[in-house]
């Protein structure tokens, strides 16, 4: 929790790993994939407060201690959620697995939850990995990164029939959100790789899942928006929006909240600091001092305290169940978005005009 | 004799797609030679390993093009560092390969429909730079919905946004409305204009913000060693900079 002129944040962090990118991890013959992922997350780091840059060495593998201490004791959030991400190709052992993730959630009982993964291509293999996944760990969601490579393909996308069967086999597991992360490649590497219309397909047609659409869809936030207005169950996680624009772009942080605010809604958005290429403290204490720099932001949707505690935790609270404090709950009658005219403005208007 | 100024100068007409900006202006040309008897040599630097490989081979591809075009150049190497398919895309580029070729089996078309559908972006969000002074000046979305491209100010935005409509196809001439149907070129009617404006600003914050995030990535990949012909572009409140001088 954190508090701040006597308001007090629930803070889910949505979006946060555990990984291991050492050395010792890659896979030989691959070593310049896996380092190369690695230095351009070490660079993303590197749009963060100079005081919060790591040496390439301590970012390749954060030890557990690292990882409860700036996430928990020093980052303020009450509760993280674990996204697994494997690219098997390039780390022996996987980069972030629900195992190594669930491994930690077990030891610190109350403070994490654990996603899963999927990946169409395996079949049903890939299905009964899932079903004991799920089992074992109680998934209520899962990471798709659809850029991941794997025996010569370079990606998938949400359209694909095998990935309907895994949607439908999410739905009928329990399994209730869905994070979406693009990523540079695709098949076929003639099309954009960052398009975000298969969500778009996905979501109208399992309408009981959840889409979290991580890093705001970016760099396709024009396409995220626009389809998140159409579709009920697509939220925007502002992991890497805030991470690598509130410092170092203020001024375009600005215009991306204010649009995401006027497209998707303050209670569609949910805070993750992408940990551990941000730490959580910066990204927090920077989110709850925040508000539009001036005058030239006046027609984008006010910012309200409420506004922050939804986005902090409140949103992502209620994706996953968890229990908040009485002390963190809204006031009676706070955070009722204010701007009305421009929600009717886009429902109206947005379906004739695609 | 030919100088690497006027490398430079046709560098600057090559776009990064994506971004709708010169290469040369995001720091992607980390040098230009040229020799005596007239080889040309570019090196090309991205913000990532894992830039988008469709894009980098736009953008290797059309510096070939636009160096090999230069007077006096008779041969020309263009070479992308440091990115996973630098390989493919150099030795693709160089044999006129074609993307799909070049890609065996991982492509199936050409990029000219990826190309139009960035380029249409470009019209919208260049909509929007144009616009928005007039709003800011006092005309209403009304007015806007009858003006002529020709009846709009000049500038180097209004100027950009034309080209690119001409690039499309699009009416650009002085008697086309100035707000018209990304891809069917038709006026955009008073009553569908104000959705329209907002896509439009939402796509030129959704490319700023993209290119400011590609900045920042250079930068923090590359040091301060700027790329030939780059402009800081800090003119956004840009607290990145101010960590490279500290």
């Amino acid at each position: 929790m954190y508090e701040k002129d006597g308001e007090k944040y629930f803070v889910v962090d949505s979006h946060m790993h555990h990984w291991d990118a050492s050395p010792e991890n890659w896979v030989k013959g691959h070593e310049q994939y896996a380092k190369g992922w690695i230095e351009c997350f070490h660079a993303y780091q590197g749009l963060g407060p100079p005081d919060t840059h790591w040496t390439i060495e301590h970012f390749q593998k954060a030890s557990e201690e690292d990882l409860m201490k700036n996430v928990f004791e020093d980052g303020h959030v009450d509760v993280a959620v674990f996204q697994s991400t494997y690219l098997k190709e390039w780390y022996t052992d996987g980069f972030n697995t629900t195992e190594r993730n669930g491994a930690l959630a077990e030891k610190h009982p109350g403070k994490f939850i654990v996603n899963g993964r999927w990946d169409p291509r395996e079949g049903d293999a890939g299905i009964a990995q899932l079903e004991a996944d799920t089992e074992r760990w109680g998934l209520k969601g899962v990471k798709l990164y659809t850029a991941e490579w794997k025996d010569g393909s370079r990606g998938w996308t949400l359209k694909d029939p095998e990935a309907y069967r895994f949607l439908a086999k999410s739905q009928e597991l329990g399994i209730k959100n869905i994070h979406v992360h693009k990523g540079p490649t695709i098949w076929p590497l003639d099309k954009d790789a960052f398009d975000v219309s298969d969500v778009d397909h996905a979501a109208t047609d399992f309408p009981e899942l959840n889409f979290i659409v991580e890093h705001v869809g970016l760099p396709r936030i024009e396409d995220f928006c626009f389809m998140a207005t159409q579709e009920p169950n697509v939220y925007a996680g502002l992991s890497v929006a805030v991470g690598g624009l509130m410092y170092a772009r203020p001024k375009f942080f600005a215009k991306v909240m204010g649009e995401l605010l006027f497209w998707v809604g303050e209670d569609k958005m949910t805070f993750g600091s992408d940990y551990s290429i941000w730490e959580p403290k910066w990204q927090v204490e920077g989110l709850v001092d925040w508000n539009y720099p001036s005058e030239e932001f006046s027609d984008y949707p006010e910012v309200t305290t409420a506004t922050k505690k939804k986005i902090l935790g409140l949103n992502a609270a209620k994706l996953y169940g968890i229990d908040v404090p009485a002390e963190c709950q809204l006031d009676e009658g706070a955070g009722t978005p204010a701007a009305k005219d421009d929600a009717e403005l886009v429902e109206d208007k947005a379906g004739a005009a695609v | 004799m030919t100088d690497a100024a006027q490398l430079l100068a046709a560098l600057g007409t090559v776009r990064d797609p994506e971004l709708d900006e010169p290469v040369t202006d995001l720091g992607f040309v980390r040098s230009c030679t040229v020799s005596a008897d007239g080889v040309a040599d570019v090196r090309l630097r991205l913000p990532t390993y894992f830039c988008a490989p469709n894009f980098a081979f736009l953008m290797v591809a059309d510096a070939y093009d636009a160096v090999s075009g230069v007077e006096g150049v008779h041969r020309t190497e263009v070479v992308l560092e440091d990115h996973f398919a630098s390989d493919t895309i150099n030795g693709g580029v160089a044999a006129r390969s074609g993307f799909a070729r070049s890609f065996d089996g991982e492509a199936v078309a050409e990029l000219d429909q990826l190309r139009a559908d960035f380029v249409r972006k470009a019209v919208l969000a260049g909509t929007d730079r144009v616009c928005r002074p007039l709003l800011a000046a006092g005309r209403t979305t009304d007015d806007l919905a009858e003006l002529t491209l020709g009846a709009v100010p000049a500038s180097a935005d209004l100027d950009r946004l034309r080209a690119r409509r001409a690039e499309l196809g699009l009416p650009s001439g002085d008697d086309a409305p100035l707000l018209v149907d990304a891809t069917t070129g038709d006026a955009v009617g008073a009553q569908a204009l104000p959705l329209h404006l907002r896509k439009a600003r939402l796509t030129k914050v959704s490319l700023e913000a993209n290119s400011g995030v590609c900045r920042g990535m250079l930068h923090a990949r590359y040091g301060a060693t700027l790329g030939r012909g780059e402009t800081p572009g800090a003119s956004h409140g840009d607290n990145h900079l101010k960590m490279e001088n500290a």
